[in-house]
């Protein structure tokens, strides 16, 4: 077998399909009948210089793939199997891999440094192959160029794979040490240095102390901005990667060098070719994302404290920063507007300055104002977009009474331009223009909005008939009217939009009907923005709302009885499905949530429940989902009668809970069945035991995406409050689950999406626990619920000790402290009064500051004294 | 390694509107989830036995006389099972009918608690009529103590106007009051349900820690406005001991005075007559120490109304009945007299004995049916008080003797504690 190895791995890349088939069944076979020798055998093809490049790359590939998937169930299989390979196989297959990196085959080499490591992501936090790291670091040492560009690569690779926490600090030193030599100009290489810097990229992450070290941090620094005048293109590029990976992570080690990085960053914009400017750009950009998080947690907080002090850097360059940006904007490309992937230096230079203005808030108006004036009325199409895509990026950060003067003498202009401007780059950046001087400069928070009865009509006028422009310029009309009508959701009786809504539906639909209306997501705009006019339409409007229903659903329906559709066909059905349902969402949210209007649109239910059932048979995730939220919506609006559809909705239901796949729908699911619950109450019974089961199944299962499982136990609280006593014969298997997860929550790590992920998770174990004991309130089964009782509380008690939960979380944990006591009463009174949650956590909440927390605060402490007397 | 992507969004909302409509559903779900959970939370401890409506109909249509209609339906039989925001919706006789049985009914005070000073409050009740205050659905409605409907109006206390940011149906307050005529005043003596939390079941001590340091935060206490009618009052509640007890009887109050109202500290709010809240007056404190005529002035006689039970007896309010004599079956028929109805009787001087507080004899005369609006018999320990007030009353100084007592006696227990 070994001996055929070479040549099955080029099999399977022949051009001949049952060549290539046989090849591919050969290699599986292989690998399932003895996967140690397999290994060995493709890792030695890896490593052995005489095979063809292609055989061994081919290899190192397959040997990646043993290692790593994407699915995450997956991934873990692959590790654990690893893992329990013999050692002295596991030693011999690293050898090769190590003596690949010295290969004169660049793609062998390149390859190996990949596989390297995956099994250094395995190893290492298993404390495995303790002398990876030295061996590597002794090949840099070595006078071969392909053997140290190779290696670099290496531990780039493993900076990316592992966590910071894997490697000591002795190592991380070494490794920087070994990356910045290699970066530094007496290196001959170039692509050692490149191979230096993307690894560099990659161990700033390991660099906290070597940070907070001047002298090592002088080096480094030095040695980037050294890297960022290279005369090698992917250098400079990479080096200046590098600058924007340290203006996020060390934000606060910048103040030294930051007037350096200015010219050099503002040199690049200028001169250098476009991928090495796009980044220097980038670098300005991302100190504008920090003090914009700084300075919003400096005006979140009356304390005024933040972690990272702000420096101001934005600010104290904006003389010279805003005229290169301005610079940026005159570079535009012919067509960006009708290519969806552009992305150029004009439309980052545009982007920055939006942030730059939101930094720096008031100050940057003086500065841009005067480029606006020259350039609006220049006969150059270039200088007027130029000139408008500066007015429109400002509009956000400066206060909105330094903006409306100028909006008001602007908007004439603005509306004119969008009517007649010759070039309809110009007419797309106007309208997008309007759009954002309606989303910052009017609504209810605005004082004085730009709007007036005056020029209201003019400006849906305009709108209006710029949807009927090319598809770009219509698309903004659609997006411009969108903020336009947001401005009213907080409109109480009367919106001055109702006078014209007639004609802004029409105008939409009109839209979503144009032959082009694929083009520039123009039809997916004119929807959005029929849903946000239906969203913001006030009561008067009901009936002219209601009248969109049956147009709306018999497009629908139209959609769903088309056949013999071409699959690109079927793709655009199935996202006008999407749409169509997402409106009708909108619809039934808005109609259903007034009395006067909800009886007369739900003569329409049976036929949009039905039409929504005919969705689920197309194969569109996105179709599934927003049918599902239409019919959550419905059964929310419906109550009791949604009941009767229960028996031919439940194998949707069913389906959705067990879409593994798009997770989002099943997520979206199992908010629905919290719907139906509400909405049915105890009539949900007879479907529970399948609901129940595919819950249960969906928390065990590792292939689901972790998201989904705090709503899942919610929803066993939504079931449990709806089906009351009844939910007892599911305790025997939803609180084990419960119990489980509990525990697990305090075993996560610190990241921040952790923490996230371990708040939600324990608002749903809490949401459950509360559904569950208030349903059994009053029922003679309530001592069911005892032997459970020391648990929860003892979970209520850790939270409170380990005093890292969100207010969300408090909120809901002191409920459950409520319940309990309420369902279970005197018998739980000792257990109750030995907890320190109904102490101190009790203590606590009961001051908090957040009045959903302080309320449910409030029924804990009655719900105790009630019943536990104290 | 490629170099990484830096793409930011270009002239597009930051958010799409399919985020923005999955957003909006689970905030609504998120709502009505929360919503679910206080319902539940906060409808148990209210729910109370009504008559099945098809019955009440009947009864509603062939015999108006409230007192029958405010039988309490037995456990075992099918009751209509109604919490307060139900029982707002209800209308007329129903809801007189539902209301009037909501009342916790002090007893009068014929004999001294012991531990008065450890264990009670005590305060200056005001003059007026005592009232239940509902708010629910944008709107405040007062019913008497036989569930008639007093006023209807706007209030600021939650739910109790339909002013903006107040209308959660799940808000309902239920406040036991006293209107107070002269100035237009609701004076609130308990809390039962405040937001849609339930105080039945609760201390008064928790009840008056609640409503102190509720009422006030809602503005009720304000003077009146378009959204609220009428002000909100609290008489000032004192701890019973020589200190509370003075200022409670001497101290002028905004109001007129009408006896002194004590309550336990550790009892729960009960519907009916309790002997764990307790009124008592005398001339001092209350311009109606003896019972007048409807023009105000003091009978020679007292008198006492009773209720006719099926086998001729007639009883008092109280649970169990106390009976007070027996009327012969040809009297009933000759006078048209029903089971359960209300009898007015005097009684005549020094025409109750009693042997170890207990009724040995009573000398009653019948006068007549009672007014239509009473909705109970007396109470016995109203009887009670009134025969002492005619002839031995229980007077300021027995009150404050008791406390010193009490408090001496604690004094010798702790000196004792010492002395072990």
């Amino acid at each position: 077998m070994a001996m055929e190895v070479t040549q099955i791995l080029l099999n399977a890349q022949s051009i001949d399909g049952s060549v290539r088939k046989h090849a591919e069944d050969n290699l599986r076979q292989f690998q399932e009948q003895n996967l140690p020798t397999f290994l060995l055998s493709i890792s030695g093809e890896l490593a052995n210089d005489e095979k063809p490049v292609e055989s061994r790359k081919l290899a190192g590939l397959i040997l990646k793939n043993a290692l790593d998937a994407k699915e995450q169930h997956r991934k873990f299989e692959l590790v654990q199997r690893w893992l329990s390979l013999d050692a002295s196989v596991k030693a011999q297959i690293k050898s090769s891999l190590l003596k690949t990196l010295s290969s004169p085959a660049y793609e062998a080499r390149s390859t190996a440094s990949q596989v390297i490591a995956k099994v250094s992501g395995i190893e290492l936090p298993h404390k495995q192959w303790p002398e990876l790291i030295g061996s590597l670091l002794s090949n840099i040492n070595q006078q071969s160029v392909h053997a140290k560009q190779a290696t670099l690569e290496t531990l780039g690779y493993l900076c990316e794979e592992i966590s910071p926490q894997v490697i000591d600090q002795d190592q991380v030193n070494k490794i920087l040490t070994a990356v910045v030599q290699g970066m530094n100009t007496s290196e001959a290489s170039t692509d050692v240095r490149l191979a230096a810097t993307r690894a560099l990229y990659n161990a700033l992450g390991f660099a906290q102390a070597n940070f907070s070290n001047d002298m090592e941090r002088d080096y480094i620094m030095r040695v980037v901005c050294e890297a960022t005048i290279s005369p090698e293109l992917k250098l400079r590029q990479a080096a200046f990667e590098c600058l924007v990976a340290i203006a996020s992570s060390y934000y606060d080690k910048l103040a030294p060098y930051i007037h350096d990085i200015f010219n050099i960053t503002a040199k690049a914009v200028k001169d250098d070719e476009e991928p090495v400017a796009l980044q220097a750009m980038e670098f300005w950009s991302s100190i504008c994302d920090e003090e914009i998080d700084i300075l919003d947690e400096y005006g979140g907080e009356f304390s005024g404290d933040s972690e990272i002090p702000c420096f101001y850097f934005t600010k104290k360059a904006l003389p010279a920063l805003v005229p290169m940006l301005l610079e940026t904007l005159l570079k535009q490309e012919e067509d960006q507007d009708q290519d969806e992937g552009a992305w150029n230096i004009a439309m980052a230079g545009g982007t920055c300055l939006g942030l730059v203005a939101r930094t720096v808030g008031d100050d940057i108006v003086p500065l841009v104002m005067p480029f606006i004036q020259e350039n609006i009325t220049k006969p150059d199409w270039r200088q007027r977009e130029a000139a408008t895509y500066a007015f429109g990026s400002i509009f956000e950060g400066p206060a909105p009474d330094k903006l409306v003067p100028l909006v008001d003498k602007a908007l004439p202009f603005m509306l004119n331009a969008l009517m007649t401007d010759p070039n309809s780059h110009v007419k797309d950046t106007t309208a997008w223009t309007l759009g954002r001087m309606f989303e910052f400069l009017h609504g209810s928070a605005i004082e004085t909005s730009i709007i007036t009865p005056a020029n209201v009509q003019q400006i849906i006028n305009v709108l209006l008939h710029s949807m009927k422009d090319v598809p770009n310029v219509a698309e903004k009309a659609c997006g411009a009217l969108y903020f336009l009508a947001q401005g009213y959701e907080d409109v109480e009786s009367t919106s001055p939009l109702s006078s014209y809504l007639q004609e802004i539906v029409q105008s939409l639909l009109a839209a979503t009907h144009r032959e082009d209306s694929g083009e520039s997501r123009l039809r997916t705009a004119a929807y959005e923005t029929l849903n946000e006019v239906v969203r913001s339409s006030t009561e008067e409007s009901g009936p002219m709302v209601m009248q969109l229903v049956p147009l709306i659903m018999l497009e629908l329906h139209q959609t769903v009885e088309a056949q013999q559709l071409s699959s690109d066909e079927r793709e655009k059905q199935n996202e006008l499905q999407g749409l169509l349902c997402g409106c009708l969402q909108v619809i039934i949210q808005k109609l259903g949530s007034s009395e006067t209007t909800k009886y007369v649109f739900l003569q329409y239910a049976d036929q949009m429940m039905n039409l929504f059932l005919r969705v689920f048979a197309s194969k569109s995730a996105t179709a599934h989902e927003e049918a599902m939220l239409a019919i959550g919506a419905l059964a929310y609006a419906m109550g009791q009668d949604f009941t009767k559809y229960m028996t031919e909705f439940y194998k949707y239901l069913e389906t959705g809970l067990q879409n593994f796949e798009d997770y989002q729908v099943c997520a979206i699911t199992v908010g629905v069945v919290g719907d139906v619950c509400r909405a049915i109450e105890d009539k949900i019974l007879p479907y529970c035991d399948g609901i129940m089961t595919q819950l249960l199944k969906d928390l065990s299962s590792n292939q689901l995406h972790r998201s989904v499982k705090p709503p899942i136990f919610s929803c066993f609280g939504d079931i449990a409050l709806a089906i009351g006593e009844n939910f007892e014969k599911y305790l025997m298997y939803a609180m084990p689950m419960l119990q489980g997860a509990a525990e697990l929550s305090f075993h996560t790590s610190d990241a921040d999406e952790d923490i996230e992920y371990t708040n939600l998770l324990r608002n749903g174990i809490l949401e459950a626990y509360s559904g569950i004991f208030q349903g059994f309130k009053g029922s003679p089964k309530t001592q069911l619920l005892m032997p459970y009782a020391p648990h929860v509380l003892q979970f209520l008690d850790s939270l409170y000790t380990e005093k890292d939960m969100d207010d969300v979380v408090s909120k809901t944990a002191i409920g459950v402290l409520g319940d309990l006591a309420d369902t279970l009463g005197p018998n739980a009174g000792p257990l109750i009064q030995h907890s320190v949650s109904s102490k101190e956590f009790l203590k606590e909440c009961l001051t908090s500051e957040d009045h959903l927390v302080k309320e449910s605060a409030e029924w804990a402490k009655l719900a105790i004294s009630r019943s536990v007397a104290f | 390694m490629a170099p990484h992507e830096l793409r930011r969004p270009f002239k597009r909302p930051a958010i799409s509107d399919q985020q923005k409509r999955r957003d909006l559903s689970l905030i609504r779900q998120e709502k009505n989830r929360l919503d679910a959970q206080r319902h539940a939370r906060f409808l148990a401890s209210t729910v109370l036995s009504l008559q099945p409506p098809a019955d009440s109909e009947i009864i509603t249509d062939s015999n108006p006389s409230p007192e029958q209609e405010f039988e309490l339906v037995e456990e075992g039989i099918e009751a209509l099972e109604l919490d307060v925001r139900q029982a707002a919706k209800l209308k007329g006789t129903e809801a007189r009918r539902w209301f009037a049985k909501q009342l916790m009914l002090p007893e009068w005070m014929i004999d001294i608690p012991d531990r008065l000073c450890h264990d009670w409050y005590v305060l200056a009740r005001p003059a007026g009529k005592r009232c239940f205050v509902v708010s629910s659905n944008g709107t405040t409605v007062s019913r008497l103590r036989n569930g008639t409907l007093l006023h209807r109006f706007p209030s600021s206390l939650p739910s109790g106007a339909r002013n903006k940011g107040n209308s959660s149906s799940q808000s309902y307050c239920i406040l036991d009051c006293i209107f107070h005529e002269l100035d237009q005043t609701y004076y609130v003596t308990d809390m039962v349900c405040w937001a849609g939390f339930s105080l039945y079941e609760c201390t008064a001590e928790f009840r008056f820690f609640w409503l102190n340091s509720k009422l006030v935060e809602t503005g009720a206490c304000d003077p009146p406005s378009v959204y609220h009618k009428h002000r909100f009052s609290l008489p000032t509640v004192y701890n019973c001991d020589q200190a509370g007890l003075h200022a409670s009887y001497t101290q002028p109050t905004s109001y007129v005075k009408d006896g002194l109202l004590f309550y336990n500290k550790h009892a729960h709010y009960q519907t009916g007559n309790t002997p764990l809240a307790l009124v008592w007056k005398d001339a001092n404190c209350s311009q109606y120490v003896i019972d007048t005529d409807s023009k105000g002035q003091i009978l020679d006689q007292q008198q006492v109304v009773l209720a006719l039970q099926e086998n001729g007896k007639l009883t008092t309010s109280d649970e169990p009945p106390v009976e007070f004599g027996c009327l012969d079956m040809e009297f009933i028929q000759k006078s048209g007299l029903q089971t359960g109805d209300l009898l007015k009787f005097s009684v005549s001087d020094r025409g109750l004995c009693f042997t170890d507080g207990k009724l040995e004899k009573a000398d009653i005369q019948f006068i007549s049916k009672s007014n239509r609006a009473r909705a109970f018999a007396d109470s016995f320990s109203k009887i009670m008080f009134q025969h002492m007030v005619r002839h031995s009353p229980l007077q300021i100084e027995d009150l404050f003797a008791s406390i010193t007592s009490s408090a001496v006696k604690d004094k010798e227990v702790t000196d004792e504690e010492m002395a072990d």
